[in-house]
């Protein structure tokens, strides 16, 4: 390396550094998914489905970015989908009260916090390994969401709330999605929190070593507990989105959801082992998935075919990571 | 008592990358003889062993088993020729029943149309574990749970799986290190039991007293080389500790002259009960303490107790007079103290992260405002450090993972050194890096105590400890066995205190 690049053009060294980049192979993925689907569909490459597939999936992904940082630390966070339903949920009850928007989805995302910082303190002071630890409140955050709802949905939510998931903001003569908007940011504030504070480089440490990490005078269980508590946060954001979008909060909303969470976190080359992992893979990783969904709606694949090829194209993603880390 | 030879082993040499481990070892032994193997950390002890038993190959040499010559393939192999080695780490499976693990792999199937099911028949595999059981003199009921036994009914199962299949050599590595002194004397009756039997054991051990007692013969290893193969009667402890450490000090290992300042760091009483017992000494500024003991001393441990890694049970740490209170590294580190750990891809390094990060890691705050890392600081400081310590390494975005081993200790050297800790803790510092890296490191050392750290350098290489130190600590079983200065200590002296012939009153 240190080689400089008089010719202005890209070095074989260049070439490989971005070919060994891990983001560039599921990227590929995601090109040949578009590309492809562009060429046999002329419904899929319009404005209008390009949006829908960028709005659904902006609360996937933001969860995404907190379930990331918990897998960079060598953990697992599968309460995520019953934190979205829960903080939805709490969100739209306090709405129906009458209490105002900037209160009740405050009171939301308290909630996702709350049960994060409480996954953390599990993990940490109750030395649960995060498995059992996330899979308890995944079960109690959905037993919440039942109790309280008394399992009726909730409706007539107001205006205003509907629009932080329905508005399109007007930038030159396109609509941009909301959600979209708060995703980008979101994404940025999280890649920078990761990749240029003090707290992000304690992440990738620990997940990488934990012992060492802790010999080095760091204090892994702090680091943990505010991973944990930012990744419940992170899941309330996406599920008060989602809500608001789909104007109604069932207490059954986002069941399941965890695994299309971690998948997206997974497929765009967060390992599971610790220590790797980028907010742009799992971005990549979340458009993967939703673009797959979409597609094959598009294409007239029977919806209920829709998960089996979605296990097959993570199978097959993480093999393609595998073999790109071995030739490394 | 001894019978015929069983087993020889002709000019067995063995390298790894970097040392020759063994280099033309002979060693033979007979039909109901005791064989005790002594040598220090690393003479090649294990390795020769392994060879024997199948989990190394040799380079050269030859092995003849009751007078055929025979090439040992892997464990099952050496297994099914009667060699069996017992770990100072059993292999045990601690949640099946003592019958289970003796016959592990073989279990007795049950008769007719069990046989197709493999069902195993428990009754007949329990009624012949008893048999094994009984000829060690061990009273373990055969349908017990492993990890319900004490360490040393374990070792029990451990031989009986031994005679289970068979076996007529017995390796034993270290088999009294996690036992108790009842415990001790039983296992040397079952030894006496397997020798009446007309079975071989070949007993490894760092404690000569033991060698003394039980051991017929006596074969010394140095270096890869045997240096000494005499019968118990016709030779002294003193004599084989001579021939165990009787090794010129090189000029490499020299610490510059510096001057011994006022106390840095006092311990007293630190104790973590069945580990460290009562270990006080004081640290002055500019010294070096070296540390010196055998494996299983609890030098490693005594450094996690002062580090905060374990609990204490008691003790307390004075730093420049004062009492700190340390419950964690990160007390540790804010108290002024530094660890350079045993394991430098385990403990001391991320791997995965790059030099730069690693070097910054326990100073991060150093280089951050409001949480945000100022990433130009970060990389001065690391160039700086890759500049001092001469670290070889394409650049500083490069993954430790791909440093030599010499490079790797230097980075884990410069992320304390940027700390820059009053007390720097050093687990064996030099173990498995090249001569060079090596001399660069000991050159280091003298620098940081000439600008007035305190090291505490802990070591297995004698040579080392008695070149670096100003003073030396020798440690027995947890214990304090000797506190010494440069001037009076010697390898023999050290040995002698470390293998628990002598201990200072």
């Amino acid at each position: 390396m240190g080689k400089v690049n008089i010719v202005g053009t890209l070095s074989s060294g260049n070439w490989r550094r971005i070919l060994s980049k891990q983001e560039f192979g599921v990227f590929l993925i995601l090109l040949l998914l578009v590309g492809s689907l562009s060429l046999y569909t002329d419904t899929f490459l319009t404005p209008t489905n390009i949006f829908n597939v960028l709005r659904a999936f902006s609360w996937i992904a933001i969860s995404a970015f907190g379930q990331c940082m918990v897998i960079i630390t060598g953990g697992i966070d599968l309460s995520v989908g019953s934190v979205m339903g829960l903080s939805g949920l709490v969100t739209a009850m306090l709405l129906v009260q009458g209490v105002h928007i900037p209160v009740a989805v405050l009171a939301g995302l308290l909630v996702g916090l709350i049960i994060g910082f409480l996954n953390g303190l599990m993990i940490t002071a109750g030395k649960l390994p995060p498995f059992i630890a996330t899979l308890g409140s995944l079960l109690m955050a959905r037993g919440l969401c039942y109790g309280l709802s008394g399992g009726w949905p909730v409706r007539d939510l107001p205006l205003a709330f509907r629009n932080l998931g329905q508005y399109d903001l007007p930038i030159g003569n396109v609509g941009v999605p909301l959600p979209l908007i708060f995703m980008i940011i979101l994404a940025l504030v999280t890649s920078a929190f990761l990749s240029r504070t003090v707290w992000g480089y304690r992440i990738y440490a620990l997940g990488g070593n934990e012992t060492a990490t802790a010999l080095s005078g760091i204090n892994t269980n702090r680091v943990k507990r505010m991973v944990y508590s930012l990744c419940g946060l992170l899941a309330a954001v996406g599920g008060i989105l989602m809500t608001a979008r789909l104007g109604v909060a069932a207490p059954t909303a986002a069941q399941g959801y965890e695994l299309d969470v971690i998948a997206a976190a997974v497929v765009g080359g967060t390992s599971l082992k610790g220590g790797e992992g980028t907010i742009l893979g799992v971005l990549i990783g979340a458009a993967i998935m939703q673009v797959l969904r979409n597609g094959l709606v598009l294409i007239g694949v029977s919806a209920y075919w829709l998960q089996a090829v979605q296990g097959l194209v993570i199978v097959v993603a993480i093999m393609l990571d595998q073999v790109r880390k071995r030739r490394r | 008592m001894s019978g015929e030879i069983v087993l020889r082993m002709e000019g067995i040499s063995k390298a790894f990358p970097g040392v020759q481990a063994l280099d033309n070892v002979d060693f033979e032994a007979a039909a109901g003889e005791v064989v005790a193997l002594v040598g220090e950390n690393g003479a090649g002890k294990s390795t020769l062993m392994k060879i024997l038993c199948g989990a190394y190959r040799k380079d050269r040499g030859r092995i003849i088993l009751d007078g055929r010559e025979i090439e040992i393939e892997n464990p099952y192999h050496a297994q099914r020729l009667g060699i069996a080695i017992i770990y100072q780490e059993f292999n045990l499976t601690p949640n099946q029943s003592v019958a289970a693990n003796i016959f592990m792999a073989r279990e007795p199937r049950s008769p007719g149309i069990g046989r197709w099911l493999n069902l195993v028949d428990r009754h007949r595999m329990e009624r012949e574990a008893r048999q094994y059981l009984d000829r060690v003199g061990a009273r373990i009921s055969p349908s017990s749970l492993v990890r319900d036994l004490s360490v040393a009914q374990q070792q029990m199962v451990e031989v009986a799986k031994a005679l289970a299949v068979n076996a007529r050599i017995i390796i034993m590595d270290e088999p009294t290190s996690a036992l108790g002194e009842d415990e001790v004397e039983f296992l040397f009756r079952i030894i006496g039991t397997l020798k009446e039997q007309g079975l071989t054991v070949i007993f490894i051990s760092h404690r000569l007293e033991e060698v003394f007692r039980v051991a017929d013969r006596v074969v010394v290893l140095r270096d890869g080389r045997r240096v000494g193969n005499m019968p118990i009667q016709e030779t002294t402890p003193e004599q084989v500790i001579r021939l165990m450490v009787g090794r010129e000090l090189t000029e490499m290992f020299r610490k510059r002259k510096v001057e011994i300042g006022p106390p840095l760091l006092e311990v007293r009483g630190l104790t973590r009960r069945g580990v460290v017992h009562d270990v006080s000494f004081t640290l002055h500024r500019g010294e070096i303490l070296g540390v010196a003991g055998l494996v299983g001393a609890g030098r490693t441990e005594m450094a996690r107790l002062l580090f905060g890694v374990d609990r204490k049970d008691r003790g307390a740490i004075l730093i420049e007079g004062k009492p700190v209170e340390i419950h964690s590294p990160v007390d540790a580190v804010a108290a002024g103290l530094g660890l350079v750990p045993e394991d430098r891809g385990l403990q001391g390094l991320v791997l995965s992260l790059s030099v730069r990060e690693n070097i910054v890691l326990p100073t991060l705050d150093q280089h951050a405002r409001a949480g945000w890392v100022n990433r130009l600081s970060v990389r001065q400081t690391a160039q700086e450090y890759v500049e001092k310590l001469n670290i070889r390494t394409p650049h500083l975005g490069q993954q430790a993972m791909y440093l030599s081993g010499g490079n790797q200790q230097k980075v884990v050297l410069a992320k304390w050194l940027a700390s820059r800790p009053k007390v720097l803790i050093m687990d064996e510092p030099t173990r498995g890096i090249d001569v060079g890296a090596k001399a660069e490191v000991h050159a280091l050392m003298s620098q940081l105590a000439q600008s007035g750290m305190g090291i505490i350098m802990i070591s297995s290489e004698l040579p080392e400890i008695l070149g670096m130190s100003d003073r030396i600590l020798v440690m027995h079983e947890g214990r304090v066995a000797a506190i010494l200065d440069r001037a009076e200590a010697t390898q023999e002296v050290i040995m002698a205190y470390a293998s628990g012939e002598k201990r200072q009153t």
